[in-house]
């Protein structure tokens, strides 16, 4: 028998999170709401003037989308240590960086996506205009997808750790300022109606090298957690 | 090539006789170096002419930022060096770091802060040095936090490591970030280091400053590098023939 | 004399500067040195107590137990 492709085992790993996602929704959809709340704080804790929220709607969604795809960093890699099933990861022989970047990916799909979705709603509520949603949704894929990566390395480093939680935000947040600043930005020169093409740049170029060095990161680090 | 020079660095005794034996060459040459530089910074040097006195606090603020940053480099370079060649020392020296670096960067926002105050009329700017310093800081406390929660001193010096090296592949990208939002959001900063040059009394004790906290550090991290090796070789024999 | 403490009006905020670096320095040049001290005595007390072995070994049974 022929050992099955690496990626045919990478679209695996795909089937297999999206599969226990449909059995666990409210994982995925707690972050989601999480968002939402967040989001939604802000008219009443500060203004319900949409001219003002307008103002502060780029800080505001960026950080929001940060907590929230941290939020669900915890169960990332944590269930899959505890029963095993990364274990099996590593003695499969298939390379680890590949299923790890599955996972991430995977991570992706239920959160950064459908948080890049959401985003005309929370949006429209914070005054955001129908015309800069095309710019934010970009600005959001590009940036969630760093996210969900330097994510993916801060939970392999903390599963040889006691404590998750407040740890993992520590370990990432610094980690993930470029995003906010050129994510902000992007959605900042979007709402004014200005070309975005800058920030979009840089928010590739950091997806690009999140996606070549960060599941060796998390690959490393996940090694050393499970011993 | 002979690699022996090199693999003694791997061995625990080795290098825990010569951090020993290093010690005061680095220690004594920068206490001599800091005392001169404060002599001739607080007392030598010119008023500058914009800032009058008030720029004397460039001889503490940039050694500690420069610390900072540098102690951050040294302790991703041991992380890497352990990481790779599996060598416990290394990871050793990592460890004895983080602590220095974390308070160097304290000193160094605390002395901008104080500088900033009389130059900018308020202590606290989101200046990009200052910024980026600041995330600076997290990245130490993340590292020690990380270090802190891993039982094991095997597996937290390699996790920790890899901390290192993903922190130090991103400080560039974080300092470049955070100068590009600033340019767009802060009117260019009334201090510049930039100016066309320091006359030699004014740059004199900035260099032998600099020099001298960078000693300084070496002092620090060979003596609080003993205490580490000692600690987790607290088993070998080698300790015996040493203390005794 | 005093126009040397006073700094041209900004002691105020040179001399807390100057102050909050050497405490850093004093105080990294101190913990590093109680540290070694620490480490040395924790050491020649192991050597006292002898047989280093048996410390090993329950060592690492408390390490399988946590």
């Amino acid at each position: 028998m022929s050992a099955p492709g690496v990626f045919r085992v990478a679209a695996w790993v795909v089937q297999r999170d999206l599969r226990l996602a449909t059995r666990r929704p409210s994982q995925v959809l707690q972050p989601l709401a999480f968002f939402a709340v967040v989001t939604l704080l802000f008219p009443l804790g500060y203004t319900p003037e949409l001219a003002k929220l307008r103002a502060i709607a780029p800080g505001v969604l960026w950080v929001a989308a940060l907590l929230a795809s941290m939020l669900a960093l915890e169960s990332l890699f944590r269930e899959d240590a505890e029963d095993g099933t990364l274990e099996q990861f590593v003695v499969s022989g298939q390379p680890l960086t590949l299923l790890l970047f599955a996972k991430t990916a995977t991570h992706w799909l239920m959160t950064g996506l459908p948080l890049t979705l959401m985003a005309p709603l929370v949006g429209g509520a914070l005054g955001v205009p129908f015309a800069a949603l095309g710019g934010i949704l970009s600005a959001l894929v590009l940036g969630t997808i760093s996210l969900s990566l330097i994510g993916a390395v801060g939970a392999g480093l903390t599963l040889a750790s006691r404590r998750g939680g407040v740890l993992l935000s520590l370990l990432t947040l610094p980690l993930a300022v470029p995003v906010l600043i050129f994510g902000a930005r992007a959605t900042e020169l979007a709402i004014a109606g200005d070309s975005l093409t800058g920030p979009l740049y840089l928010l590739g170029a950091v997806a690009v090298l999140g996606v070549t060095l960060a599941p060796l990161a998390a690959a490393a680090a996940v090694r050393i957690g499970l011993e | 090539m002979d690699w022996t020079w090199f693999h003694k660095f791997g061995s625990p005794p080795h290098v825990y006789r010569l951090a020993g034996l290093l010690t005061p060459w680095f220690a004594w040459p920068a206490a001599l170096l800091i005392l001169g530089a404060l002599y001739g910074g607080l007392v030598l040097a010119p008023p500058d002419y914009q800032q009058g006195d008030g720029f004397r606090i460039i001889y503490v603020h940039a050694p500690s930022a420069w610390l900072a940053v540098m102690i951050y480099a040294v302790m991703a370079t041991a992380a890497g060096v352990g990481l790779i060649w599996r060598m416990k020392v290394a990871h050793a020296v990592a460890a004895s770091c983080a602590g220095v670096g974390a308070w160097f960067t304290v000193v160094s926002l605390l002395t901008g802060m104080l500088w900033g105050k009389p130059m900018w009329g308020t202590y606290w700017v989101w200046d990009p040095r200052l910024t980026a310093q600041l995330i600076l800081f997290f990245l130490y406390l993340g590292y020690m936090g990380l270090r802190a929660s891993i039982d094991d001193t095997s597996r937290a010096d390699r996790a920790s490591a890899v901390l290192a090296l993903v922190g130090v592949v991103n400080l560039p990208i974080i300092r470049y970030s955070v100068e590009w939002w600033n340019s767009i959001h802060q009117a260019p900063s009334v201090m510049k280091m930039d100016r066309p040059s320091m006359p030699f009394d004014m740059l004199a004790p900035l260099l032998a400053m600099l020099l001298g906290f960078t000693l300084y550090f070496g002092a620090v991290l060979l003596i609080r590098l003993r205490a580490e090796i000692l600690r987790r070789e607290r088993n070998a024999s080698w300790i015996r023939e040493e203390l005794t | 004399m005093s126009d040397f403490f006073s700094m041209g009006g900004y002691a105020m905020f040179l001399w807390p500067a100057y102050a909050v670096t050497l405490l850093a320095i004093v105080i990294n040049v101190y913990t590093a040195r109680r540290d070694l001290q620490q480490a040395r005595a924790e050491a020649r007390r192991r050597l006292v107590a002898g047989r280093p072995s048996t410390a090993d070994a329950s060592d690492s049974a408390l390490r399988v137990q946590s």
